[in-house]
């Protein structure tokens, strides 16, 4: 694999940040995004732009062709069944939001419980919180070891007849700790418990295959995997959606609409209201070609290779602490510097065109398991190699320099 | 924009040794401040005299240098003033972090205008200016007796 060649694709790094050549590795956050979409994004909004589904005129054929064009990809990618299983949604937050609220509304009462874990991001964790307020949920926290993986002995204690739902990441924003989510959900089936996977981190990086997972719900973050941001998908086996109330109600989702009922769209229209990211969709597509087009073998082989690269070199730098130690990791650095705030390490190496995150990473929760305020976080991506690791490296140099570290 | 006048010697002898760091013993107000995006705390403990002069101001808390440091230096700044004379350092202070103005302040001798203008190098650093001025929001809140926590994300911060 040609790692600048891919970069090539990527025109953001023909850009200066700082009068330095860009260091991106804050793709956990939001990955960069190559040509083709942004191509396929001004193409469709210039020559070919229309609302899908509803008009009947040749622009609104097309654009619903592609629309879905692109649901059969996705479909494909995450190998669902069917692609009237994938729902578009406006990241995957509201993915999580849209089960956490019609499953709730269906299945959650007085006393029952919610399963999640110690390295969920706010987003798995938050929307079953409203679950607690609302219906008197409980929340129970499966916990994680020093090394940040989960401790899965503790599921079987933690389950009970109440356990109505298990919320978990695949992979953390943080430790980048690949969790056995096959294993969790070889547990639940056995007790009958439906499994939300929270694959935003994971997507990008692991090969998902949803049937052989047998999870009944999976969230996606498009703009994590090279697409557009304002997309989402929720993978949801067929018999959720059939089942399950619908979320947000306008235009699209329905039916028949009278003054006394209403009836509801078949899935998947019957939880895509409203005007849809009709462009950014259609541009999604071109991620996924993107991401066929290198290989989840070449991927996988890239990414672990520039992530062993950045461990061992971090390592050598006196007073670097990498944050965990999981026995699967995926290309997520979290580390503390001693002496230096991770605010200031941030800031610090942005002046040397490298970008970083600081901060809780949206997980308060882990950070106070690993009593830990704050970390800062190098993440990677496709298009991260060596010499943006060294560049790294020597701007952490520049940090123990500034703040006179030994 | 210039690291070096971000990060000028004093705002980083400071962050490593911030003064007044602790619980005072009988103080008689107290807030606490937050900032949720990065996770920055502070607790700032005042104590007023009969005369309504700060005869302590102490803090406990983590953050980042410019956190850290600007606290400290506002404690020194503010321990032996009266409430009155406070407020206008702290509201000097919050006006030439954010809008560039000079501190012209007759209470404030040279040495200690000196100390406070350190931190003006922050105002080139949007991200950073909460800060900078979270320690300062709760010191008002403290002296103002308000019941909620200072959220650097809620209100005009």
């Amino acid at each position: 694999m040609d790692v600048n060649a891919i970069k090539s694709q990527f025109p953001i790094f023909s850009n200066k940040v700082n009068g330095k050549q860009l260091v991106y590795l804050d793709s956990s956050n939001s990955a960069q995004k190559p040509i083709g979409v942004l191509k396929t994004l001004d193409h469709f909004y210039k020559n070919e732009f229309s609302n899908t589904g509803r008009s009947i005129h040749s622009l609104a054929v097309n654009a619903t062709n592609k629309f879905e064009d692109t649901r059969a990809s996705v479909k494909h990618f995450i190998n669902a069944e069917s692609k009237d299983e994938i729902i578009f949604t406006k990241n995957a937050t509201e993915a999580i939001n849209l089960v956490a609220t019609t499953f709730g509304q269906q299945n959650i009462n007085k006393g029952d419980e919610i399963l999640i874990t110690e390295l969920e991001h706010h987003s798995n964790y938050v929307p079953w919180h409203y679950l607690r307020e609302r219906k008197g949920a409980i929340i129970k926290f499966l916990p994680i070891n020093d090394d940040g993986d989960i401790i899965l002995e503790k599921l079987k204690e933690l389950i009970t007849t109440k356990t109505k739902i298990i919320a978990i990441t695949h992979l953390s924003n943080v430790t980048g700790t690949i969790v056995p989510v096959k294993e969790v959900i070889e547990i639940a089936k056995k007790k009958k418990i439906p499994v939300l996977i929270d694959g935003c981190q994971s997507a990008p990086h692991i090969k998902i295959d949803v049937r052989d997972l047998d999870c009944d719900f999976y969230a996606i973050s498009c703009h994590k995997v090279y697409g557009p941001t304002g997309v989402g998908v929720l993978y949801a086996k067929r018999k959720w959606l059939e089942q399950l109330p619908p979320f947000i109600g306008g235009g699209g989702m329905i039916n028949e609409v009278e003054k006394d009922r209403i009836t509801y769209a078949p899935i998947p229209e019957k939880y895509e209201a409203g005007t849809m990211p009709t462009a950014e969709v259609v541009a999604f597509n071109e991620s996924i070609k993107f991401m066929n087009s290198i290989g989840f073998d070449n991927l996988i082989k890239h990414e672990k290779e520039i992530t062993n690269y950045a461990l061992d070199k971090l390592k050598t730098i006196n007073s670097v602490s990498i944050v965990g130690n999981p026995k699967n990791k995926a290309g997520v650095i979290s580390f503390t510097i001693k002496g230096i705030h991770p605010h200031d390490i941030s800031t610090i190496v942005d002046e040397e065109g490298v970008a970083i995150r600081a901060g809780h990473h949206c997980c308060q929760i882990l950070h106070k398991r690993l009593n830990l305020s704050a970390t800062a976080r190098a993440s990677f991506g496709i298009y991260n190699t060596k010499e943006d690791i060294d560049i790294l490296c020597s701007a952490i140099e520049k940090c123990r320099k500034v703040f006179e570290l030994k | 924009m210039d690291l070096k006048e971000l990060y000028q010697d004093i705002i980083l002898e400071h962050g490593k040794n911030p003064r007044n760091f602790g619980k005072c013993d009988k103080h008689t107000h107290q807030a606490k401040g937050h900032n949720p995006l990065c996770g920055d705390q502070v607790e700032i403990f005042l104590k007023l005299n009969n005369e309504n002069k700060v005869e302590d101001l102490t803090f406990k808390g983590s953050g980042c240098a410019i956190s850290m440091a600007s606290t400290s230096i506002m404690t020194e700044l503010v321990k032996g003033k009266s409430i009155e004379i406070s407020k206008k350092i702290i509201s000097s202070f919050i006006n030439m972090i954010k809008n560039a103005d000079e501190i012209k302040l007759n209470e404030l001798n040279e040495d200690q205008k000196i100390k406070i203008m350190s931190l003006s190098g922050v105002k080139q650093y949007p991200m950073r200016v909460k800060c900078a001025t979270l320690a300062w929001h709760t010191l008002t809140s403290a002296m103002d007796g308000e019941k909620s926590d200072v959220n650097t994300e809620v209100g005009d911060q």
